[in-house]
């Protein structure tokens, strides 16, 4: 019972900035806008949120310096991106790029340095509860705004006026501009939306996570939620079935190492990265028929006024 | 007041030449800033990171051997740009091509085998890299799986492999436990070019594949195909031209080259398969690639610049204690730059007032 439940709760934990970072990435895909700098984002989120929490010893803020960091980064995206007309597949490289560099120098003065990591919730009875008590009831902050997140972000997109624009500027927006909608203003606030996501997600690393600060150590997780919203086929409800899914295989992989199974730890820790391309290859495959990727996606739309 | 963007009526050839000196330019402007931020003169870091290293003879052949493999991924990388095909993992690419020729010489240690070998291990490591680079290509035209996520996600496993095989199987026996292998054979190591130098045979290699690539876009149907499937997808369509086999093939001769420069690299100036090997030459690379333009001249020069501020920043941090990382901001913002420039050549920036003008349109 008790390692079930530990199991569970680890899943959560190496889920939950798959999920956070994913739905922000959701979000700008429907939009139109293909911004592969998740990485970069959010490794400079982890980096800024551990400064601020460290400075002022407070976790919230913390995670609003991560959620702040993660946005500037994206706004220079928008700017090159939306603004300048830049080939987003190439401005996206080159926001990891830099957020790679900015982390580091950023982090470099507080590598060792350990915080009080993010409380637990604790309601006393409840969170006793065998099993589900903790996994219901006793956890950190971010992994009860990540499922806010997600079913906040359904009902904007399937629900609202305001969504469904925004999925229109996705699927083509030549006939949301031809409608009167501002595509560039809209875009923008759905890529600052994903960059808040993504400086969060960075954020839970060192002030949840683990409680402390290591250079890289988003280890590709910016770029699995990419893969997470492609296997979601842009939808919020199939991106909590994929990143439990890839969070379950994470701590699989982990157990599996301390089980002492005679496979090498570098075979098991592959198989995260494994899992995702061949889950592109089985999905991609599935689909053959037609794509469920906004129309619009990753292709540059200059208004001819 | 907001920017807006004019099509230009052609593409403005003056622009694309002076377009990189411009991202350059800004890119030291914005450095000038950050070093100020940091509390580092930044006329004396300016000094140590870009005329340093161009006034001794070994900072000058460093400067050389660190262009090599970014010269050779960014060529190859190029090809796959130019045919719109989006190669981002030449770094696993790399990595393996550099585990695939290791082999050989791991094997050949303390044997009395011949000159085949460095030849061998420099065919194997281009037909590795080749192979790698084939995963996410295929997985791409059979299943339409992104290449941009596979070609990714191979990194991670190619640098965990060669984790695995230097803690592991390859061990060096007499390593004091460092996971390395051990110093190759000399018939497993790239030549000098100057005895008690620096420079190596592979700067040649690397000269050589300039060439090659700059006679095949410019003088071969092939190169001109790969340059219409990228430019005009349609216009290739009509004629005839096969976008799928197209990536296959670009994906194919990148990962050649990475694997060829990866190999270059280990049994040259490192001399033994070790974690590390790569300082992010594969992901550099990208920035060499756009920084040329995509022109195997263009790439030459960007990538003889971008190992200057790899040896120029070593010295910054050596001479100023500038931090490491300050060289990938550099190379992130010049990125950026280039890629803003690069928007100059197809259009006219304008700043419009909307509110003193009569309203056009809703943008």
């Amino acid at each position: 019972m008790e390692l079930i439940e530990a199991i569970i709760l680890a899943v959560l934990a190496a889920s939950t900035p798959l999920l956070i970072a994913a739905t922000g990435e959701l979000v700008t895909e429907r939009s139109g806008v293909l911004n592969l700098g998740v990485e970069g984002m959010m490794i400079v989120g982890a980096a800024c949120g551990f400064a601020g929490a460290w400075l002022t010893g407070s976790v919230f803020v913390g995670t609003l310096c991560g959620i702040v960091a993660g946005t500037m980064m994206s706004l220079i995206f928008a700017l090159m991106a939306l603004g300048l007309a830049v080939n987003q597949v190439a401005t996206g490289l080159a926001l990891t790029i830099l957020g790679v560099g900015l982390s580091g120098l950023i982090g470099a003065g507080f590598v060792g340095e350990r915080i009080t990591p993010a409380v637990h919730l604790a309601i006393p009875g409840l969170t006793d509860i065998p099993l589900v008590g903790r996994v219901l009831f006793g956890e950190d902050g971010f992994v009860y705004v990540s499922i806010a997140l997600v079913i906040g972000v359904w009902w904007f997109l399937y629900r609202t006026r305001a969504g469904l624009i925004l999925r229109a500027c996705g699927d083509n927006h030549v006939s949301a501009h031809a409608l009167g909608y501002p595509v560039l203003r809209i875009r923008t606030f759905a890529v600052m939306f994903g960059g808040a996501c993504a400086g969060l997600a960075g954020a839970y690393l060192p002030l949840a996570y683990t409680p402390f600060f290591i250079p890289g150590m988003t280890a590709g997780r910016g770029w699995i939620a990419l893969a997470l919203v492609v296997f979601s086929s842009w939808r919020p409800g199939r991106l909590v079935i994929g990143a439990y899914l890839f969070g379950a295989v994470t701590i699989l992989q982990l157990h599996a190492q301390g089980w002492g199974i005679g496979i090498p730890s570098q075979f098991m820790s592959a198989l995260p990265y494994l899992a995702t391309v061949i889950v592109l290859v089985l999905l991609s495959r599935a689909r053959s028929g037609g794509s469920t990727a906004p129309a619009a996606l990753g292709t540059v739309f200059v208004p001819d006024r | 007041m907001q920017l807006v963007l004019e099509k230009r009526a052609e593409r403005s050839g003056a622009i694309a030449l002076v377009s990189p000196l411009i991202a350059i330019g800004l890119t030291i402007v914005t450095m000038v800033i950050l070093f100020a931020i940091l509390g580092k003169n930044p006329l004396l870091a300016l000094h140590a990171y870009f005329i340093a290293p161009l006034t001794d003879g070994y900072s000058l052949q460093e400067i050389a051997v660190k262009a090599t493999p970014l010269v050779m991924i960014a060529i190859g990388l190029s090809l796959c740009y130019l045919a719109n095909a989006w190669n981002i993992g030449a770094e696993g690419q790399f990595l393996i091509g550099a585990v695939a020729g290791s082999w050989i010489a791991v094997k050949t240690q303390g044997t009395d085998a011949g000159a085949w070998v460095l030849p061998a291990m420099l065919v194997l490591a281009a037909a590795a890299g080749a192979l790698y680079a084939l995963m996410p290509a295929i997985c791409k035209v059979k299943f339409g799986a992104s290449e941009i996520l596979t070609s990714l996600m191979l990194v991670y496993v190619a640098d965990l492999f060669l984790d695995y095989l230097v803690r592991g199987p390859w061990r060096d026996p007499q390593g004091f436990n460092f996971p390395t292998t051990a110093e190759f054979d000399p018939v497993a190591t790239v030549p000098l070019l100057i005895e008690g130098g620096r420079l190596h045979l592979g700067s040649i290699i690397a000269l050589l594949v300039v060439a090659a690539a700059a006679i095949l876009l410019g003088r071969t149907i092939k190169g001109f195909e790969i340059r219409v499937v990228g430019a005009a997808p349609r216009a290739a369509r009509f004629g005839g031209f096969n976008a799928n086999q197209l990536t296959i093939l670009t994906f194919a001769v990148s990962g050649a080259l990475a694997g060829l420069a990866g190999i270059i690299e280990v049994a040259g100036p490192v001399g033994h398969l070790q974690p590390g090997i790569s300082p992010g030459y594969g992901f550099t690379a990208i920035i060499v690639a756009f920084l040329g333009r995509l022109n195997p001249l263009g790439i030459l020069i960007a990538g003889l610049f971008l190992a200057l501020t790899f040896i120029g920043g070593e010295q910054a941090q050596i001479a100023m204690k500038i931090p490491l990382d300050v060289t990938k901001v550099f190379q992130g913002i010049l990125l950026f730059y280039v890629l803003a420039c690069d928007s100059l050549i197809l259009y006219r920036f304008k700043l419009s007032f909307p509110n003193r003008q009569v309203a056009r349109g809703t943008h």
